[in-house]
Parts: structure tokens; C-alpha cells; sequence
């Protein structure tokens, strides 16, 4: 059984139809990335599945359960979205840690607010994260003292203290400089070799080749093209994929 | 008169200043914040009123305010107000609510989406989202207009003395009206030494917050 299955996913805000039915699955363990040009709803697509946007249409499950149908959409409860929303991490494109907490505290708010164990495990927990992302030496830093890389560390392990079945990232990387993106990647790598479930929004071409198990190529809404990454980056099927990785290339390198 | 006497005299008529500062603070405060809350809500013909008569409040002078306390539930419904730093206080805390809002909602409003989408991901409740994470972060931007408003606050209590509430302006005014025009100025001191006491306090605040950026 998928560990996710998003099926006929529709948004529009206002007049402007953002996506226009989406369906995949992701098994436990599989790494997704989802390509695609600006504008073509990436963003979109993984807040509906945070359910930071509540998509017109469409079911999600998780675990074979329905956690959301478009059709009784209107129906939920803030409890229910809360809910449904731990199945998820979402790591930022803009970090958006909390300036008024230190490393530790941005890991442990949230595990002691929603009453996860006792302080000691949550901090326990926490300094065990803090070491997973490399940061065993900032600890008691302050975000503003942190490098764009560190904060971007951190605020996955805040994401990853809630175990959430399935980790999301937005662009995790297109924020930092080009020396600190290749930390950033790495563990997000690390975290693939431990089997987490993650769907990563990126523009690193070479991340999304070499890490993931699915590639989707989106465009305009819609799933343009969806395969291994050796089908999408070495057989583009679509006309709009190999323009667009032809792109990529050019820009890129 | 000795400067020992006027001293003193004069002191009773600040205690007086002091007393509309402090409970012009207590309330305008928590009113202001509720007025920000409804300038910002969703249900518009209530933040339009609002605006509304934040806008009468903010447009027209503190004084003529004063006035209208004063004098209106006597000419309208025969009740003349007899309690006059009563009437004093409510036209302040009126008047400095609305201002406060204005610093309340600008602040409030200055706090990027991500913050509360972080807290929303994390599946915290929009209580805790404001009260763990952007609180705190309101207080830090909103510190220095407050403080210029609170310092206003302080010399503007002498208004009160248009109602003919007994403040320190008052006390003076009764010696010049005697031929002695020096403890008029003198006044100008006790304003002084209580707005330096605040400058000190806000400067404390503002370094004990300066620990993180926001
Ligand atoms: N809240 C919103 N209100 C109106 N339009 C929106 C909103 N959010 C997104 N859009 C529109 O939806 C479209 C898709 O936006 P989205 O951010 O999902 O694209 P994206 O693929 O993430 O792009 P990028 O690579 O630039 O991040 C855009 O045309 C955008 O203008
Ligand atoms: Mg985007």
C-alpha cells in the first residue's frame, strides 16, 4: 500500500485555475522530486498536500486512509486540518525559523506544545537531531547568528521532530548561496539512506537525477511527465520536458 | 512662598498627572488591542466601523475630546458629570486606544506569512501560534513607537486641566494668578525627570530584546 496517494488534485485561486487534477503515489521510503518552471504550481501542489491551501477538488490518502476529499472539503474542522497536517514536515524555501528562539527551543516548541513525552525525551530527541544536521556546536544560537545553510539545517530537524510520515521541501536550497546549498543536500541525502518518505520541490537538476526514486516534471498544472529519473532526464517523453531540461542545461551548465 | 511650599504644591497637582498616566496605560492598552483585533477582522462592516471611528478619534484634538466627556451626558440626558478625572480617563483611554491600536495593528500586520505557516505545519493551534511565536516578535517592533506614544502620553495629562482636573499646570496657573510666574516654568521639571525615568525604562526594554532579530 502507498504511504501517499493524491488523486485528481484541483486548485484555483479565484479565476485562475492553478492545478488542474494531479494524481501520484509514493511508497514509504521513495524519494519524489518534482521539477518543473516557474510557475507551474509546485508550490501550490505541496501546500494543498500541507493543507496550508485546501485544494476545490480531488482526495489525498495517507496510509490507504482518506485524509481529505474535495467534496466534504468545507467540512473540515481546524482540529481535522491540524491533524491531518502532522502526517507532513514542510521545510521552507525562506527557512522561517523562529528569531526569538534559540536552535534548541526552534526543535522543541512544538513537540512540548503538542505534549510529545517529557522535556527531558523531547530535549534528548532533540540534541539527537541537532547532531544528525551538524549543528552540535550551535545549539544555544540565535537564527539571525546562523548562515543561510544552518538555518536551512535546523529547520529540517524541526520538521523531522515531529515525525512526519512524509517530509516535504520547497526549494530547500534556491535561497542560499551556491557553496552552502551542497550541505543543505547532503542531509537531505543522509535522511534518504535513513528511508524517510520525501517529496522535494527543487531546481538542482543534478540532486533530483542522482537522489530520487520518481521524478515528476510539472507544467501548467498538470503532471507533464512522470517516470525513474533515468526516464525523465535520459528519455524525456514530452516535448515540454526536453525543452525544458534543454533549458536548465543552458542556464545551468 | 517658599520653594518648599510651591515644591510641594506642585507635586500634589503631578500625583494627579501620574494617576491619569498610569490608568490611561492600564486600560488603553487592552482596549487598544481589542480595536486592533477588530480593524483586522474579516467581518467587514465591523472592521469599517472601526476604522471609522478610529479615524474621528485620531482626527479631532485631544482636547475637544475632553470636552465632549465633559459636557455631553450633562446637555443630552441631564446627567451633568460631576467626577471630573473620571471624565479625564475616559477620554484619554478612548483617545490613546485608538492610537495604540494603529501601533498594534501595524505591528501585528509587519509579521511575515512564514512565521504563522511554520507554526501552522507544526500543527500548532492559531493560540499558540500567536502567543508562542508572534507575540513576542509584535512586542520587539512595536517597542519604540510605544514608547514615543507613552512619552506623549506624559505631557499631554496637563490637558486635563481644561476640565479643570487639579494637575500640575493647574497648581501653577494658581500661583501665577496670584503674581508669581516662576513655579509655571518650574513645572517644566517634573516632566523632565519622569520622561528621562521612561527613556531609561525603554531603552532597557529595547536592549533586553535586542538578543534576536526580527
Ligand atoms: N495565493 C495565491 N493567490 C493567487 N494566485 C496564486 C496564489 N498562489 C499562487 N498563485 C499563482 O499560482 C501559480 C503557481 O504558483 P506556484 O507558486 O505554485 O508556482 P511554482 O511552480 O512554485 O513556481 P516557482 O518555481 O516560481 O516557485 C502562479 O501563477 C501564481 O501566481
Ligand atoms: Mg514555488
Amino acid at each position: 500500500m502507498p504511504i501517499l496517494e493524491v488523486k485528481n488534485i484541483q486548485k484555483s485561486f479565484g479565476k485562475t485555475e492553478v492545478l488542474k487534477g494531479l494524481s501520484f503515489s509514493l511508497d514509504k521510503g521513495e524519494v519524489l522530486s518534482i521539477i518543473g518552471s516557474s510557475g507551474s504550481g509546485k508550490t501550490t501542489l505541496l501546500r494543498c498536500i500541507n493543507f496550508l491551501e485546501i485544494a476545490d477538488e480531488g482526495e489525498i490518502y495517507v496510509n490507504g486512509k482518506r485524509i481529505f476529499d474535495g467534496n466534504s472539503a468545507k467540512n473540515l474542522t481546524d482540529a481535522e486540518i491540524r491533524d491531518n497536517r502532522l502526517h507532513f514536515g514542510l521545510v521552507f524555501q525562506s527557512f522561517n525559523l523562529f528569531p526569538q528562539y534559540n536552535v534548541l527551543q526552534n526543535i522543541t516548541l512544538a513537540p512540548s506544545l503538542l505534549k510529545r513525552g517529557t522535556e527531558e525525551e523531547i530535549k534528548a530527541k532533540a540534541l539527537a537531531l541537532i547532531e544528525r544536521v551538524g549543528l552540535s556546536d550551535k545549539i544555544n544560537n540565535y537564527p539571525c547568528e546562523l548562515s543561510g545553510g544552518q538555518q536551512q539545517r535546523v529547520a529540517i530537524a524541526r520538521a523531522l521532530a515531529l515525525e512526519p510520515d512524509i517530509l516535504c521541501f520547497d526549494e530547500p536550497t534556491s535561497a542560499l548561496d551556491p557553496e552552502l546549498t551542497g550541505e543543505v543536500l547532503r542531509v537531505i541525502k543522509d535522511l534518504k539512506s535513513a528511508d524517510s518518505t520525501m517529496i522535494v520541490v527543487t531546481h538542482e537538476m543534478e540532486f533530483a537525477r542522482n537522489v530520487s526514486d520518481k521524478v515528476i516534471f510539472m507544467a501548467d498544472g498538470i503532471i507533464e511527465e512522470i517516470g525513474t529519473p533515468d526516464e525523465i532526464f535520459l528519455n524525456p517523453k514530452s516535448q515540454k520536458t526536453r525543452s525544458f531540461l534543454k533549458k536548465d542545461i543552458e542556464t545551468n551548465g | 512662598m517658599s520653594f518648599q511650599q510651591v515644591s510641594l504644591s506642585l507635586a500634589a497637582g503631578f500625583l494627579e498627572n501620574c494617576r491619569l498616566f498610569l490608568e490611561t496605560l492600564l486600560f488603553s492598552i487592552p482596549l487598544g488591542l481589542i480595536i486592533s483585533f477588530g480593524s483586522m477582522s474579516k467581518f467587514k462592516p465591523l472592521s469599517f466601523l472601526i476604522k471609522i471611528f478610529v479615524w474621528c478619534i485620531r482626527g479631532t484634538p485631544l482636547m475637544l475630546q475632553l470636552f465632549v466627556v465633559f459636557y455631553v451626558p450633562g446637555l443630552l440626558f441631564g446627567v451633568p458629570m460631576r467626577n471630573r478625572m473620571l471624565a479625564a480617563l475616559v477620554a484619554f483611554v478612548i483617545n490613546y486606544a485608538c492610537y495604540f491600536s494603529e501601533i498594534f495593528r501595524g505591528g501585528i500586520e509587519s509579521i511575515p506569512r512564514g512565521q504563522y505557516e511554520a507554526g501552522q505545519v507544526l500543527g500548532l493551534t492559531k493560540a499558540q501560534i500567536f502567543f508562542k511565536i508572534v507575540l513576542l516578535q509584535v512586542v520587539k517592533r512595536i517597542v519604540p513607537p510605544m514608547s514615543n506614544e507613552i512619552i506623549t502620553l506624559v505631557k499631554d495629562t496637563s490637558l486635563a486641566r481644561v476640565i479643570a482636573v487639579g494637575e500640575i499646570l493647574l497648581a501653577a496657573e494658581r500661583f501665577a494668578g496670584k503674581g508669581i510666574i516662576w513655579p509655571l516654568f518650574y513645572t517644566g521639571a517634573y516632566f523632565l525627570i519622569f520622561c528621562g525615568g521612561l527613556t531609561i525604562l525603554f531603552g532597557f526594554i529595547e536592549k533586553k530584546l535586542s538578543y534576536f532579530k526580527a
